[in-house]
């Protein structure tokens, strides 16, 4: 044991850690240790050996989804009633805003008087708005489509079909009750990305139709019936995204 | 260069808050998996841990004030799998290296080139050491990490990472060469 220097200090030289004086110093002294020239190998030969093991493992594919589709603000109102407030705010802006611009709409004639389903689409989408107020996106949130289907048994006089499309990009985040049209619907919500989609379903006796599409207000809207349901899904995610979850729902 | 993660409470972020925390923290799950993965040592529950500390991250984002994300994103995966082997796993009395029993062998070059060339006894080696001396190897090994950002992200002080990592690596060179049974067991 002639060596004076810190064993430590071949790791730093290793990792490229020392200074320049410092690297030189140990190099000049390599020189005349053969202990820390073996020690020096060792490491070198320790480090290539984990290199070559490729022991990184990546994270699997899923687990991006599901912190995605957590990481929505769908949350326990206690745990962020504190920030609320600003969010609160800003969605009455919103909210107020876009009351404005719809009874504006409104009293341009010609435009509404005909156009039942325009007007229709006017209170889904202010449906939406209004269910992203805090609180209200969701009486019953959950993930699991077992959970959330039996809720509404005895709260609307039929059943939604209730799915989640989590693997699909299309996570359920939960449903509530909303008035559209004066009648009692169920909506389903749906995340997308950081974004929500309401699906708004009641019963029809109309027979099925395909998929009609449509943006009002800077939200893009899809409405199909199938097998005796209305479907309308109301989001500000981009339509191809709408276009997907339609064909998920009506599979 | 880094705020404390408990520092400001956080909750739901605004849009563009949730953008930036998707631009800069989230592509480095995979850097958050791959500590978890050797600090709880299974796939599984790495997942659980991971998914757990990506979740704080994004609560905690209001506190994060700019600088290298994976340090800051890696300092809360690692307190996240240290409270969850506290938890979890009760301290294991073999995991602590007996180093007096060890030290005397020597490592030649040749023994750790032949040992070093299987993956399984390189990964069991690894896995044997105490956790706060395999995270330094992970972290400067697997991660790439500088030592200033293995300091921030261990708080272990900055002129201390060089010893640790000595004294790690003295470790793993050992476990390497001289599996203990249960280890060598497994190789049959």
């Amino acid at each position: 044991m002639s060596c004076e220097l810190p064993r430590a200090m071949i790791h730093g030289y290793l990792d490229g850690e020392l200074d320049a004086f410092r690297a030189a110093e140990f190099e000049r002294h390599l020189e005349e240790c053969p202990e820390c020239v073996t020690a020096l190998e060792s490491q070198e030969s320790l480090r290539s050996s984990l290199h070559r093991a490729q022991l990184y493992e990546k994270a699997p594919p899923q687990l991006r989804q599901k912190i995605l589709a957590r990481m929505r603000p769908v949350e326990p109102i206690s745990i962020s009633s504190r920030r609320r407030p600003v969010i609160a705010e800003w969605l009455a802006v919103a909210a107020v805003l876009l009351l404005l611009l719809y009874s504006g709409w409104r009293l341009i004639p010609g435009l509404s008087g005909k156009n039942n389903q325009a007007a229709l689409v006017a209170q889904i989408v202010d449906a939406h708005v209004r269910s992203l107020q805090p609180g209200h996106l969701t009486d019953v949130i959950s993930t699991d489509q077992h959970t959330v289907k039996p809720w509404f048994d005895g709260r609307v006089d039929f059943a939604p079909p209730v799915q989640d499309f989590a693997n699909d990009g299309f996570p359920l985040q939960g449903g509530r009750l909303d008035v559209v049209g004066g009648r009692t619907v169920a909506a389903l919500v749906y995340g997308r990305r950081k974004h929500f989609v309401s699906v708004f379903i009641w019963p029809t006796t109309e027979k099925d139709d395909a998929p009609r599409t449509g943006s009002q207000q800077g939200y893009n809207w899809i409405n199909w019936r199938k097998n005796g349901m209305e479907f309308y899904a109301v989001t500000d995610a981009a339509a191809p995204d709408l276009t997907q979850l339609q064909a998920l729902l009506s599979r | 260069m880094h705020q404390s993660v408990d520092q400001k409470d956080g909750g739901v972020l605004d849009a563009q808050e949730a953008e930036r925390f998707n631009l800069l923290v989230l592509p480095h799950l995979d850097s958050a998996f791959n500590l978890a993965r050797w600090l709880v040592r299974n796939r599984t529950d790495a997942e659980d841990v991971a998914q757990e500390a990506m979740l704080r991250a994004y609560r905690f984002f209001g506190g994060f004030h700019g600088g290298d994300a994976r340090a800051w994103l890696l300092q809360i995966v690692r307190n996240t799998c240290f409270t969850w082997l506290e938890r979890n796993r009760p301290p294991q009395p073999t995991a602590e290296f007996d180093e007096e029993v060890h030290v005397t062998n020597s490592v030649t070059p040749e023994a750790l080139a032949i040992a070093g060339n299987n993956r399984d006894r390189l990964a069991r080696a690894l896995e044997a050491l105490p956790p706060r001396f395999r995270e330094v190897i992970v972290l400067r090994e697997l991660e790439g990490c500088s030592y200033k950002e293995i300091a921030a992200i261990t708080s272990i002080p900055i002129g201390t990472v060089m010893s640790a990592l000595s004294r790690a690596r003295h470790q793993l060179q050992l476990a390497l060469v001289n599996p203990t049974r249960e280890e060598a067991a497994h190789e049959l």
